[in-house]
């Protein structure tokens, strides 16, 4: 067992995940199958292998510096939950 | 008690001056009104696509060149992810292990000594959203968010831990300013935040080679904050020492009002940022001419053009310092030179009566009411005779609080010097005759006694007399 109970609390609280008793056994239990088979992985030989950044064969995906108009406020607000003064208003966090 | 070492280290934001946001096409216009320099890319909407913006890499590179940096072949972005609503997408786009550039330095000079401090390392992120709190942040319930800013391109600055005491740190920062800003990748302007700075700092015992426990100081907002809040921190992690404790690692903000740091709560930045390679970006991989290009275009940095002012312009290495720290500056005293070609009397104009006007009125020499040809013209008029030093004096004054031209400040306000030789007669008889005890003084070996009498004679004339003939008339009238 790698990954502990108290590890999985700690990436629950990281994550914002409530999670119940039941929740919390059964996360540990995955999440530690999975590292179990990255520990199978890590018995091959991938000395010759370059470490891989990306899945995707590309590089150098860049743009010019142009502008664009930005949404118009009404459009940039029109998800948020609460709104002042054309401002998202958020619960305070600390 | 033991003696300690002061070791500092500063982590140095700065935002790029590009049109657009680093991810998104979004301006990145400083103010406005909240939420109206956004986008659904910045804005961390679902199924939008970040682009790295192109002028972003340069600029990053062109910094990095300019502080003596590697670039990286490869290059890549991660994600730091930690909750807050500073960021709409619950993570900063920043760079992690790959970034654009590490391993350079920058020289400083401090009491005639050149020290070098190295810089770790370079990279590239994303600004954050900014959070306005109601009322004080510890009572308000809520915060109002404006992801104006969010998405404006930051580089990231990391120094060694090379300094240390504070001057040297504020030294540091002041240079790195000073350089960034030649190179024109932004303005780095404290105020508006496009350049920030947090402080790291330990102390040990003097014959000690390992580094101590730090502690981290955000919220410094100028330089003297910066100098003030690690000259309170060392004052605060002695006395800790010294008592037998222990400093805690922590990040502790600078209050301005109160003049101490203040530990900022851990759960605020709970430091487990779970980095990884953000799969919505693709590497970059550094073209060699690209970074060749980037180093040729490099204007003439503050150290060469300090070289220079010493070497062809024969100035004291005091005098080239001043005037390079900043390029406007610099800029506006050769353009004074190439109007009047003597270096050093421009430098002491610049140097002693511009800054003292620019300070005492906050203004930028960028809008300073002076030009450069103004100034000359001012000083041709001392040349010829037409005003004394003393007069100049007042005319710049009048100059800087007006934006007028030397000579109608002259004309209109009859400061012309007297140097017609008869008038100047009858006033020194006038004072002669009103201070027969300094006369005898003089005579009887008082040396003194004659700058009495001149002052005199300048102050009956409103100081337009010629100074070197009230002198010579003087003399003369005591033999």
């Amino acid at each position: 067992m790698i990954i502990s109970e108290r590890d999985v609390e700690q990436l629950a609280f990281l994550s914002r995940l409530d999670l119940t008793a039941e929740d919390k056994i059964a996360y540990t239990k995955s999440l530690n199958a999975i590292l179990d088979y990255l520990d199978m992985l890590n018995r091959l030989d991938t000395d010759t292998v370059e470490p891989a950044a990306h899945v995707l064969p590309l590089k150098n995906i860049l743009r010019e510096d142009k502008l664009q108009p930005s949404l118009d406020k009404e459009q940039a607000l029109a998800n948020a939950p609460e709104e002042e003064e054309g401002a998202f208003k958020v619960p305070r966090i600390v | 008690m033991a003696q300690y070492e002061t070791v500092i280290g500063l982590e140095v934001h700065i935002e790029l001056k590009t049109r657009s946001k680093v991810f998104c096409d979004s301006t990145t216009e400083f103010g406005g009104d909240p939420n109206t320099h956004v986008c659904p890319v910045c804005l961390g909407l679902p199924g939008t696509l970040p682009v790295v913006n192109k002028t972003v890499v340069e600029y990053a590179i062109r910094a990095a060149l300019a502080i003596n940096c590697s670039i990286a072949e490869f290059s890549k972005f991660d994600r730091k992810n930690y909750y807050y609503p500073d960021m709409p997408k619950n993570y900063q786009i920043s760079q992690y292990d790959l970034p654009i550039a590490l391993g350079g330095y920058l020289d400083i000079e401090l009491d005639g000594d050149t020290r070098r401090v190295g810089i770790t390392r370079l990279h590239m992120e994303e600004d954050t959203g900014k959070l306005v709190h109601q009322g004080t942040i510890t009572t308000t319930p809520f915060s109002l968010v404006d992801y104006n800013r969010a998405g404006v391109p930051l580089i990231e600055i990391v120094s060694e831990p090379d300094m240390r005491s504070p001057e040297e740190a504020r030294r540091y920062l002041e240079k790195l300013k000073a350089i960034i800003q030649y190179t024109g990748v932004s303005d780095c302007k404290m105020e508006e935040g496009s350049l920030r700075c947090d402080a790291n700092i330990s102390l040990r015992p003097v014959s000690s080679t390992e580094l101590g426990t730090k502690t981290e100081i955000k919220n410094l907002n100028s330089f003297r904050a910066l100098q003030r809040a690690l000259s309170y921190e060392i004052e605060r992690q002695t006395k800790v020492l010294g008592e037998g404790g222990r400093i805690v690692q922590e990040t502790r903000t600078w209050d301005e009002g109160k003049g101490i740091t203040l530990p900022l709560r851990s759960k605020e930045f709970a430091h487990d940022y779970r980095y990884f390679p953000d799969p919505d970006l693709v590497p970059m991989i550094i073209d060699r001419e690209w970074v060749e290009d980037i180093r040729s275009s490099l204007p003439e940095l503050p150290d060469d053009r300090r070289q220079r002012y010493i070497g062809e312009y024969g100035l004291p290495e005091y005098d080239a310092t001043i005037l390079t720290d900043t390029k406007e500056l610099a800029d506006y005293f050769e353009d004074c030179v190439n109007a009047y070609p003597n270096p050093k009397v421009v430098s002491n104009w610049v140097m002693g009566d511009l800054t003292r006007l620019l300070n005492s009125g906050a203004v930028d020499i960028t809008e300073c009411s002076i030009g450069p040809e103004q100034l000359a013209l001012l000083l041709q008029l001392m040349d010829k005779g037409t005003i004394s030093g003393k007069i100049a004096k007042a005319v710049f004054e009048e100059m800087f609080a007006t934006g007028k031209d030397p000579e109608v400040i002259v004309r209109d306000k009859g400061l012309v010097q007297i140097s017609d030789e008869g008038a100047i007669v009858a006033i020194v008889d006038e004072i002669l005759a009103g201070n027969p005890k300094s006369v005898e003084d003089f005579r009887a070996g008082k040396e003194k006694a004659l700058g009495f009498l001149v002052g005199q004679v300048m102050k009956a004339t409103k100081g337009k007399a010629n100074p070197d003939l009230v002198n010579r008339l003087l003399k003369e009238k005591l033999q």
